[in-house]
Formats: C-alpha cells, sequence, structure tokens
C-alpha cells in the first residue's frame, strides 16, 4: 500500500492533520508542539503542501500514540478557529448526526 | 441451539490470549501499526471513523439467550450501552476501545462468541435462512452444512489468504430467505427427481461495485460431497483470481470473465482430484453435528388456541402484530416470531443492552433460550407456542421490539454509513429514519403489501441496494451527499438487481423521491395485491421515473 507521504498532497485551502487515538479510537489532531489533541481548535492549521508534508511526516512517525494520520481540510471560522471542512471531518468531529439508541429506546 | 465442543472452546480462548499480547505489544510500541493491522483484523476488530469497531461473529444468526447476555453486557460495560445486527447476521460495536478489547473478548469467549473471520480475505461468517430448523418449507435445516463449512474453513491455512473475502449461504427453503444467490457461494438444498436430498452449487454472486446474481455450476450435488466441492470452488478462485486489482479480486468478476462453463469445468477438474480423499463425508461426522443442535421438546399443541382468537378480536394492534411478525412453524401449535428492530426514527438493526438483556429473558421464557439474527437486521424466536403469544407479544411492545412491520416497508435495511463507516461517501441511517417517519402510519404500509427499501452509504453495498425493491446508493458529488436510487430488485430465489430510476439526488430529497415512487405504484399497481416488485416487473422504471422527475 502506498504511504501517505508517497501520495501527492492536493491542498486548496488551510488543512490539519488528523488521526485516531491508538488507545481508544478517539479522533485527535497534530498540535503546533507536536503532540495531539482532541479539540480541533488547538491544531496547528497550514495553508500549504511542504508545510503538510512536514507535519503529516512528523505526525506519521509518532506510530505509538495516533493511527492512521492524513491531511483533512477545514475552515476558518469566527475568530480564527478552524473548524471541519467537509461532512465526513464533521462527523468525525461531532459524532453521528442522530441520537444514540440508547436515548431512543425504552 | 448448537452446542460448541472442547476443541471450539479452546481455540476461542487461545486467541483471546494471543490477542491480549498482541494488543500489549502494540500500546507498548513493540509492534507497528502496519504489523498490528492485519492481527486485529483477523480478529474482527476495525478502525472507524471515531473509534474502533468490533465485529462478531453470529454462525448462521444462531444465538444463545446467555450469548445475547454477553453482548448486552460487552455493550454496556466496555460501548455505549448498543449493539448493530448487521446484514451479515453479525453484531458490531461501535465505540470499544482497544485497550479495553482483551477483557472484552476474555467475556465474550465465555459464551463462545468471538470475532475471527468477520474481517480479511478468508472465509467470513457463514449465513442462512434465520428459520432454520423450524420453517415449515425447508427440506431440512441447513445450519448442519453451514456448521460444518464453518468448522472446515475456520483458520483453514489454505484459504486464510484468499485474493478477497469469501461469503458462502446455505438455504433449505423453497423461498429463499438467506439472500443465496448474491454470494460469492450460494448451496440450496433441495430434492431432485429421485426423491434424494443434494445442494445446487451458485457461485460467483455478489453486490458491491460490480453486482451479480450467482450462477448455477452444479444442479445437484450429493451432501457426501459439499466440503470437496466447496474446496474446489475455493481452490480454482485461488488459482486464478486477480490479486493485482482488489476491485477485480473477488470470485464474481473471475466466474464473469472465464465463464460460468469454463469455470464448472475447472472446478470439476480439481473436484475429480479429491472428491473421493479425506474431504467426503462420513455420515458418522455429520451426524455427530447434527445431533449437537438441539431442539426443544415441543410438546403437542394445537394450531389457533382460543387465547389467540379471543384477543385478535378485542385488540387491533395484537392483531396487526400477530399478522405481520408471528409466521408458520413447523410444529403444530408453535410459530415463529420476528421482533422488529425497525422501530420509527430508529437506527435500523440497533438494540440497546437493557433491550438485548429483556429480549434474552424473554427468550428463556417464551423461546427455549435461542433466538436468531436475520440479514434483514432484525431478531427471531424461533420456538414460541402459539397459546404464549399474547403474553410474549405484550413483553416485546414493552421493550419496543413488537412493530407490525416485518417486510413492509419501514422495515428497512441500512448500513452503518458515514455517521459511522470509514468507507462511506454519504449516510444511510438518517435517510432510514426519515423514511421511517415518512411511512409512521402502519395501515398504509399494510396496503403497500411486501416492499424492502435498502440503503448502502456507498458502493460496497453493506446494505444490500441492488436488491432492494427500492435500494439507495449514497454517493459523494463535490462534496455533497447525492442518492442513487433502483427499483425492482429482489434479494430472494428470482434474485434481481435493481434497474436506475434516474439521476442522482441531494440528501434533502431522497425521502420526497422514496414517497413518490410509493405514490405512483399506488396508481399503477393492477390490483391491490399485486407487489410493489411485481408492479416494476411487468411496466419497467419508465412510468415512476416520469412522474419523479416531473416534480424534482
Amino acid at each position: 500500500m502506498t504511504s501517505p507521504l508517497e501520495q501527492k498532497l492536493r491542498i486548496t485551502g488551510p488543512v490539519v492533520v488528523t488521526a485516531n487515538r491508538l488507545g481508544d479510537g478517539a479522533v485527535v489532531y497534530r498540535t503546533v508542539d507536536g503532540s495531539w489533541s482532541t479539540r480541533l481548535d488547538e491544531a496547528a492549521v497550514v495553508n500549504t503542501v511542504p508545510a503538510a508534508t512536514e507535519l503529516l511526516a512528523a505526525s506519521l512517525a509518532d506510530d505509538i500514540s495516533a493511527v492512521g494520520a492524513y491531511v483533512a481540510p477545514v475552515r476558518i471560522g469566527p475568530g480564527g478557529r478552524p473548524e471541519p471542512g467537509n461532512l465526513r471531518e464533521t462527523i468525525r468531529h461531532a459524532g453521528p448526526t442522530f441520537a444514540a439508541p440508547t436515548m431512543l429506546a425504552t | 441451539m448448537y452446542l460448541y465442543d472442547e476443541f471450539d472452546r479452546t481455540l476461542v480462548a487461545e486467541r483471546v490470549a494471543d490477542f491480549r499480547d498482541q494488543v500489549g505489544r502494540r500500546m507498548s510500541g513493540e509492534l507497528t501499526e502496519e504489523e498490528f493491522k492485519p492481527l486485529r483484523l483477523m480478529n474482527g476488530v476495525y478502525l472507524q471513523l471515531h473509534a474502533y469497531m468490533l465485529r462478531i461473529a453470529i454462525p448462521y444468526g444462531t444465538l444463545s439467550s446467555q450469548q445475547l447476555r454477553i453482548l448486552a453486557h460487552v455493550g454496556r460495560r466496555y460501548d455505549r450501552n448498543y449493539g448493530h445486527f448487521t446484514t451479515r447476521q453479525n453484531i458490531q460495536f461501535n465505540w470499544i476501545k482497544l485497550e479495553d478489547l482483551p477483557d472484552a473478548m476474555a467475556d465474550l469467549a465465555s459464551a463462545g462468541l468471538h470475532g475471527m473471520q468477520t474481517s480479511g480475505n478468508c472465509v467470513r461468517n457463514i449465513t442462512t435462512d434465520q428459520w432454520s430448523g423450524v420453517a415449515p418449507d425447508e427440506i431440512e435445516d441447513p445450519r448442519i452444512w453451514a456448521e460444518l463449512l464453518r468448522q472446515h474453513t475456520t483458520m483453514h491455512p489454505e484459504f486464510s489468504f484468499l485474493p478477497r473475502k469469501f461469503k458462502i449461504a446455505v438455504t433449505a427453503a423453497a423461498h429463499d430467505r438467506a439472500a443465496v444467490k448474491v454470494h460469492d457461494i450460494g448451496l440450496r438444498l433441495h430434492r431432485n427427481g429421485a426423491g434424494e436430498t443434494g445442494f445446487e452449487v451458485l457461485v460467483g454472486g455478489g453486490l458491491g461495485r460490480t453486482p451479480f446474481i450467482g450462477k448455477s455450476i452444479k444442479p445437484f450435488l450429493q451432501k457426501r460431497d459439499v466440503l470437496s466441492y466447496v474446496e474446489a470452488v475455493l481452490r480454482v478462485y485461488n488459482q486464478f483470481a486477480r490479486r493485482d486489482n482488489i476491485y477485480k479480486a473477488r470470485i464474481k468478476i473471475l466466474v464473469h470473465e472465464l465463464g460460468a462453463e469454463a469455470f464448472a469445468r475447472e472446478v470439476e477438474a480439481e473436484w475429480q482430484h479429491i472428491k473421493d480423499g479425506p474431504l467426503a463425508l462420513d455420515p458418522a461426522v455429520v451426524a455427530d453435528i447434527a445431533a449437537r443442535f438441539r431442539y426443544p421438546d415441543y410438546g403437542r399443541l394445537d394450531d389457533n388456541p382460543p387465547e389467540l382468537a379471543r384477543l385478535r378480536n378485542t385488540d387491533r394492534r395484537f392483531d396487526a402484530w400477530l399478522g405481520n411478525a408471528v409466521a408458520n412453524h413447523k410444529v403444530p401449535g408453535h410459530a415463529i416470531v420476528t421482533l422488529s428492530l425497525k422501530p420509527e426514527g430508529g437506527p435500523p438493526g440497533d438494540a440497546t443492552s437493557d433491550q438485548m438483556d429483556s429480549i434474552a429473558d424473554l427468550a428463556d421464557r417464551y423461546s427455549a433460550g435461542e433466538i436468531r439474527v436475520g440479514h434483514e437486521q432484525n431478531l427471531v424466536f424461533p420456538h414460541v407456542a402459539q397459546r404464549d403469544l399474547p403474553e410474549l407479544w405484550r413483553a416485546l411492545d414493552a421493550v419496543s421490539v413488537a412493530t407490525p412491520n416485518i417486510g413492509l416497508v419501514s422495515d428497512i435495511i441500512a448500513c452503518p454509513g458515514l455517521d459511522y463507516c470509514s468507507l462511506a461517501n454519504a449516510r444511510a441511517i438518517p435517510i432510514a429514519q426519515e423514511l421511517t417517519r415518512r411511512f409512521r402510519d402502519l395501515d398504509l404500509a399494510r396496503d403497500l403489501g411486501r416492499l424492502h427499501i435498502n440503503i448502502s452509504g456507498c458502493i460496497n453495498a453493506c446494505g444490500h441496494h441492488h436488491v432492494g425493491h427500492i435500494g439507495i446508493l449514497g454517493v459523494e458529488k463535490n462534496g455533497e451527499e447525492f442518492y442513487q436510487i433502483t427499483l425492482g430488485g429482489r434479494a430472494d430465489e428470482e434474485a434481481e438487481l435493481g434497474a436506475l430510476l434516474g439521476p442522482a439526488v441531494p440528501y434533502g430529497q431522497v425521502a420526497d423521491v422514496v414517497e413518490e415512487v410509493v405514490a405512483a405504484y399506488l396508481e399503477l399497481r393492477e390490483r391491490p395485491d399485486e407487489t410493489f416488485v411485481a408492479t416494476v416487473k411487468r411496466l419497467g422504471v419508465e412510468p415512476f421515473k416520469e412522474r419523479v422527475y416531473a416534480t424534482h
């Protein structure tokens, strides 16, 4: 399988690097200080292919903290905070778009 | 129920110990993700959008009440209090943590449950009719053969690294409830002209990106030969299928490209080498497996006891449920009861841990402790005395699994879709939820009759959209969710792939379009008992298309 680093990055706006935390699978974002956070507003936001490639390379090298890192689009919202850039990332960030069945049933 | 032996228990326990060690080494960094991923997948552990997902095999959809209680416990202790029953008669937990998985698997193993061969390029969970062993229209219990194949293919070294995954389904009834024509191998038990029972073998069926209906390559196979013949099919597949392109690696592509006759010749040649070897079945082995399926002592009861008639006459809701969710049993005085996991507004196939516990208790009281899972994502009580139906109905209603919509428009099959699945392009569950709200009127649903809506959130077709009477496939266009709609598909003995209605419609219009299609059916049907699929078969999609695209 092709490594994410060998795939050509196409970036049309601001992006972050996201992955799933190893121990529990939670969605995490790569931060400026080289750690991971479950908060998107703590993610490192980059705008160029070289910067995204560098951020992704560092993320992938950290194989023990998070799994399956990739570059994901964001929009810059009010106050300069990043928001998920597409529906898939919105769902990863906020969870399923319906109530859990525990709340629907008996 | 099937009773596992010491060999099964040891195998499952050893696998838990192996996996505990593997998780420990992954967490410590000794194993990389690249090394660990195939190991976790061999145990049914996927990484989805927000979390790990554990898929647990339910062989031929048969569960004991004890097993269902363990599933409830796993949902409660390690997940978020619910599980999702799938179109492959399995269950999935969507929020499980890797660090908890060894303990969860140990708890599952205590009831003989595991996730082996629920992922990877191997022979997956072997599925069958959820009414096996009790259906009046079946020749014999097909689970005996499913179990035999399960034992033979479990951790079979030659078939652990096939070109792609491999799905086998078995039916023994005149009406195919197991969708055998859309499986890699479909086995149909039937009687030949001489009155002998054997298998018709179909190969190369499947849905996904390139759907095909299976082709019959052996009209009648003696039962003694079923292992050797299936092995020959797998060998030909293993040898000739394409490993260079994941999209062309399934057996359906090989059968299509080679032609069914040429494929059958290859299988026949391979089979001649092995048919009289160790794989020829010893009747004593088959009898031993058959003896491990236990049936309750049904007792002598009459059909239609007076309790039923009394309540039918006084309670319209009971009458509706009895007419919809209760089917004839092969033993007089008994019934097969389907529990709907499709409440209005609910995600199809989901059950909470509390529901699972209640259902397990009710199975003990009313169904000899046995539950089945159907590929339509509902549950079944296979051994209910008819005189118990009023009490059972009240109890099932109290846990919200007595909606009388089995086989009707709101009994929707849906994959997890983009709300959970990392492969999905679009959501499936919210579309299903909206449709159950639009079609909440059960009088209308009954008037519409049998109508299966199947929804998939991507081309992989876990929601079986190709064979839905109305099929809905989510695709992504320029970052937006769109849905292709097909009509006239069916998964039974007359299996067909649906025909495309027209251009894909956006998320917000899907329920409107389905309502239009249904309204068109009501106008177009020749008489009230002409089913939706029969109307589509007679007229094609054009009259539906004209109506839908005139208004959208």
